[in-house]
């Protein structure tokens, strides 16, 4: 299992994974990262990111968003989310994937 | 197959030389070295090199000398030291060659490392949305690391103050103050836990060492400093490196354990019978971590280690003599060849205010690079 699905779709069989899971490690990032490839919201903002587990599927690198950066811990219920990345000069919001803290358990 | 001897050192000092060019400094190195080993350019049989980005290491024998050698050029990433030794050690070690150089230089511009995602084969969302970032890596995979063991970030900041001490005593270090720990944690924090001080940076340098078969060395009277083994390494499956928008669940192995594993069974020695050694410390927290993965310390002991200073210039286990990466700057061409210098100059007991306190029998080196290369050297005196 890989991510994200390359472009060779005829290699690969596209899967659903789960949309929840828990935090395996984090960090933040504190300056602008070199731009390009970088094309976030100016003035930079930081913003954590970091690795959520998806139970029996893979590990998947994301922006975390709607998060203290003090409340970061291994282990914290993550859910899928969305977070704007930046708005281009037509108007148009660009979004990225992201996970935030669990809201509820989901049970 | 013959035993393999340095008999030769040389290096340019590290840091930025703005008059010279890498190639240039890679000249200098390979001059210091000759000259170190009381050979001439036309001694040499064989030679590797190379640099990452400061030029075609073979095109120096317009300046030393168009011998006709076969001079191979080198390109491995951070591990390019490591795999010119690599060939030179091979070479001479089959009984075909008896005198060559392993060397290595490089120039990077300021704040260089601009990674660009479709060279790593990467969509290009993964550099917009920001996760393009190398300092990124290191300070996730040091973050659960230190959760796991429980390593705190003045163990960190201790690890750097030591690099910066250890700097100032080595003439070819390029960051010569030391620094507290106090200025180290308290310094600009760029990617949690991980402050600038705990980071080194891209530099300039060149280094070149000399090697010899058993034959030649006893000729030449240089018999004192004796390559027991090198190992060069990629990585092994489900290895956490560098860009990687994802990871197996069932975790694999560090490429580091495997070359050092590798080195070890080769030496027919152990962790505990080394004296001096240099790791990759790309930042603080590599230095802790390959401490455990090149089997010096049970996870989690570093914290104890750093605290009684048993990593010290008069320590039980010196590490990092000559300020590593965080002192010397990390010119990636010359990075690993520059820890076989210093660990040479250890076992001549050559290090002046440096030396270490022990007495130095067996020396290790270990340099790790993106995406995933280990080389590991054993030398013994």
């Amino acid at each position: 299992m890989v991510f994200p699905l390359p472009d060779d779709i005829e290699s690969f069989e596209p899967v659903e994974l789960p949309s929840r899971g828990t935090l395996w490690s984090y960090t933040v990032q504190r300056f602008p990262p070199k731009s390009p490839p970088y094309r976030g919201a100016e003035p930079f903002e930081p913003f954590a990111l970091g690795y959520v587990e998806l139970p029996g599927a893979l590990i998947v690198e994301s922006r975390l968003t709607e998060v203290n950066f003090d409340a970061l811990r291994l282990g914290l219920p993550m859910e899928l989310t969305t977070a704007a990345l930046r708005t281009d000069p037509d108007g148009c919001v660009v979004l990225s994937y992201a996970f935030r803290p669990a809201r509820d358990t989901g049970a | 197959m013959t035993d393999v001897f340095i008999v030769g050192i040389g290096i340019h000092p590290f840091g930025r030389t703005d008059s010279l060019t890498g190639l240039q400094q890679g000249e200098f190195a390979v001059r210091a070295a000759l000259a170190d080993a009381n050979l001439s350019w036309s001694d040499m049989q064989i030679a590797y090199g190379g640099s990452d980005a400061a030029g075609k290491a073979d095109t120096l024998v317009a300046q030393l000398g168009q011998t006709t050698l076969p001079f191979v050029n080198v390109l491995n990433g951070c591990a390019t030291g490591g795999a010119a030794l690599f060939g030179a050690y091979s070479a001479i070690r089959s009984g075909e060659f008896d005198l060559g150089i392993a060397m290595g230089f490089d120039k990077h511009p300021r704040g260089a490392f601009d990674p660009r995602p479709a060279d790593w084969g990467l969509p290009e969302w993964y550099g917009e949305t920001g996760l393009m970032v190398t300092t990124q890596f290191f300070a996730a995979k040091l973050r659960r690391y230190m959760d796991l063991y429980g390593i705190t970030p003045l163990t960190l900041a201790r690890v750097a103050e030591k690099a910066y001490h250890n700097g100032s005593l080595a003439p070819h270090a390029w960051r010569r103050t030391t620094m507290n720990v106090d200025a180290i944690l308290g310094s600009q924090m760029l990617n949690d836990p991980l402050t600038k001080f705990m980071f080194c940076s891209p530099a300039e340098g060149g280094v070149a060492l000399i090697l010899s078969s058993e034959k030649k060395a006893r000729e030449l009277g240089r018999t004192r400093t004796r390559i027991k083994a090198v190992s060069l390494r990629t990585r092994p499956r489900a290895s956490f490196e560098v860009f990687a928008p994802y990871l197996d669940l069932e975790r694999g192995g560090s490429v580091s354990t495997i070359a050092s594993r590798a080195a070890f069974e080769t030496a027919g020695i152990g962790p505990q019978e080394i004296d001096v050694a240099q790791l990759q410390d790309t930042e603080s927290g590599a230095e802790i971590m390959h401490m455990a993965e090149n089997g010096f310390c049970v996870d989690g002991d570093q914290e104890q280690w750093l605290a009684e200073g048993r990593t010290r210039l008069d320590g039980a286990l010196p590490i990092n003599t000559d300020g590593g990466c965080l002192a010397c700057g990390e010119p990636i061409g010359a990075s690993g060849l520059r820890q076989v210098y210093e660990n040479v100059i250890q076992l001549r007991g050559a290090g002046g205010a440096r030396q270490v306190a022990r007495k130095v029998r067996n020396a290790y080196s270990h340099v790790y690079g993106a995406p995933g290369v280990s080389a590991v050297v054993i030398l013994q005196c």
